[in-house]
């Protein structure tokens, strides 16, 4: 599809644009802290992705390749309405492929192939304040973070592990960025959370209801929080995926009839397809050799 | 006559975004900006696209480039001008004010720390400084001349106020480099 000229390019009026990128610079100057901004009304509901897009509208170019995945796949309807919204308000190629893509906008996944120096991982946050459940109030949280006070949320951790035996928390799992600031890394699995650490792809997080933007910039120490005797273990189903057989990709159960029938598959789309394309390819090799 | 802005600035806004973001982003990483601007002297097509890029009415601007720069800001920034010291941007042709004087943010808002735009005469990747910090892999390296003696002693002894602080955006010809607060500079 062409580029509907009724809209400016990538949707957002050139003000909004200077203010999100503004807040995006001071993002990744001060990795982990939260940027407040003026998000704007987006023609789609919050909960949907709203920070992420203005985010990637302000960040887009004309010869980008953009990607977008919905808790690993390219296929859902979010993914799917966010990359035609872009398709058609500015004009940009879009992919499923990771490896091709320049932008992915993500909610809640870190796709599995590792990303490069030359991608921009778009994260769509929910609740960006990882203190929120602990601490209500808005003013205190900011305190909190001007102190690096943290205790709080190690309390949290600990009493995870006093009643359960273990960190109870698969996702959204706190880490800290650069060794000061405590950041939600967004309802990612805590699966993903390594990824994050010292990535070479610049990492920028859109809230859109809560108005807050925040950044990890490459090569920057992202730690899981944790405790000497109960290290970070982030959790992963024990089977491999049926359709391409991996054993390390993070996988969904799904289920397939109503008699207890489940099986697991990789969540990445991508990657999954990209396993199985090679697999037949071999098989092809072998069967003609 | 008033110097045009940029030829298509939804484009070239972007593009120039997307520069200054990957500088901040890869502190000491040379970019190269393909603005198109002539602008009025003192201003270098580099230093006046960053500003074209990023300051508007909601940004008050401080600048010590001269008249008929600061009409061809105003005109096409439309930035109301400010003293140093309340300014969101900066821009120093000449030696830059000192950093103390300049809004460094709170601790609880240090988004609040003003950007400073500083055009000096040659930034070249590969030699001279070497950085480290967030960003970089290991070590970047940048020779830049044109600053002031005192620049980076200054910028060292206000590191210990993290988060709050002021980035740097140092401009050359059609080229830039950042320096965010985060970033450590020692000389080669």
């Amino acid at each position: 599809m062409n580029r509907d000229e009724a809209y400016n390019f990538a949707y957002l009026d050139e003000n909004t644009k200077r203010m999100i990128r503004r807040a995006l610079l001071k993002a990744v100057a001060i990795p982990g802290h939260q940027v407040p901004f003026g998000a704007r009304e987006m023609p789609l509901p919050y909960g949907w992705g709203t920070g992420g897009i203005q985010v990637t509208a302000a960040v887009l170019g004309a010869g980008d390749v953009l990607k977008v995945i919905d808790q690993g796949a390219d296929d859902t309807t979010n993914a799917v309405s966010i990359r035609r919204f872009f398709n058609r308000v500015a004009g940009v190629e879009t992919t499923t492929h990771t490896g091709d893509a320049t932008i992915i906008q993500t909610r809640h996944r870190i796709p599995e192939a590792a990303l490069t120096e030359a991608q921009i991982l778009v994260y769509q946050v929910p609740m960006p304040e990882p203190l929120f459940r602990l601490e209500p109030r808005l003013a205190e949280t900011k305190r909190m973070h001007a102190l690096a006070d943290y205790g709080l949320m190690h309390v949290k951790l600990y009493e995870d592990i006093a009643r359960h035996g273990h960190i109870a928390t698969s996702y959204s799992y706190p880490v800290m960025v650069d060794g000061r600031y405590l950041m939600s890394p967004s309802p990612i699995p805590a699966f993903d959370n390594p990824k994050m650490d010292r990535m070479p792809a610049l990492q920028l997080f859109g809230a859109g209801r809560e108005k807050r933007i925040y950044a990890v910039p490459p090569y920057t120490e992202v730690r899981s929080l944790d405790f000497e005797d109960h290290p970070f273990r982030p959790h992963r189903a024990n089977a491999s995926c049926e359709l391409c057989g991996s054993r390390s990709s993070y996988l969904d159960e799904v289920v397939t009839d109503d008699r207890g029938g489940r099986m697991f598959v990789c969540s990445d789309t991508d990657y999954c397809e990209t396993r199985q394309e090679d697999q037949q390819t071999e098989n092809a090799k072998g069967e003609a050799a | 006559m008033m110097r045009p802005g940029f030829a298509d600035p939804v484009q070239d806004a972007q593009s120039c975004f997307r520069a200054v973001l990957e500088a901040l982003s890869r502190p000491g990483r040379v970019q190269t900006l393909a603005s198109g601007l002539t602008p009025p002297a003192p201003l270098h097509p580099a230093t006046a696209a960053v500003l074209l890029t990023l300051a508007d009415a909601e940004t008050p601007l401080h600048h010590d480039a001269g008249a008929e720069a600061d009409a061809w800001l105003r005109f096409h920034c439309g930035c109301p001008m400010t003293a140093a010291g309340s300014a969101a941007f900066v821009l120093a042709v000449t030696p830059p004010p000192a950093l103390a004087t300049l809004q460094a943010g709170t601790d609880e808002e240090p988004e609040r720390g003003a950007t400073l735009v500083i055009q000096v005469e040659a930034l070249e990747a590969g030699s001279g400084w070497r950085l480290r910090g967030p960003g970089i892999e290991a070590e970047h390296r940048l020779a830049v001349r044109g600053l002031p003696d005192g620049f980076l002693a200054d910028r060292a002894a206000r590191r210990g106020l993290f988060p709050r602080g002021v980035d740097v955006i140092l401009c050359a010809g059609d080229r830039i480099a950042a320096l965010p607060r985060t970033t450590l500079i020692e000389e080669g």
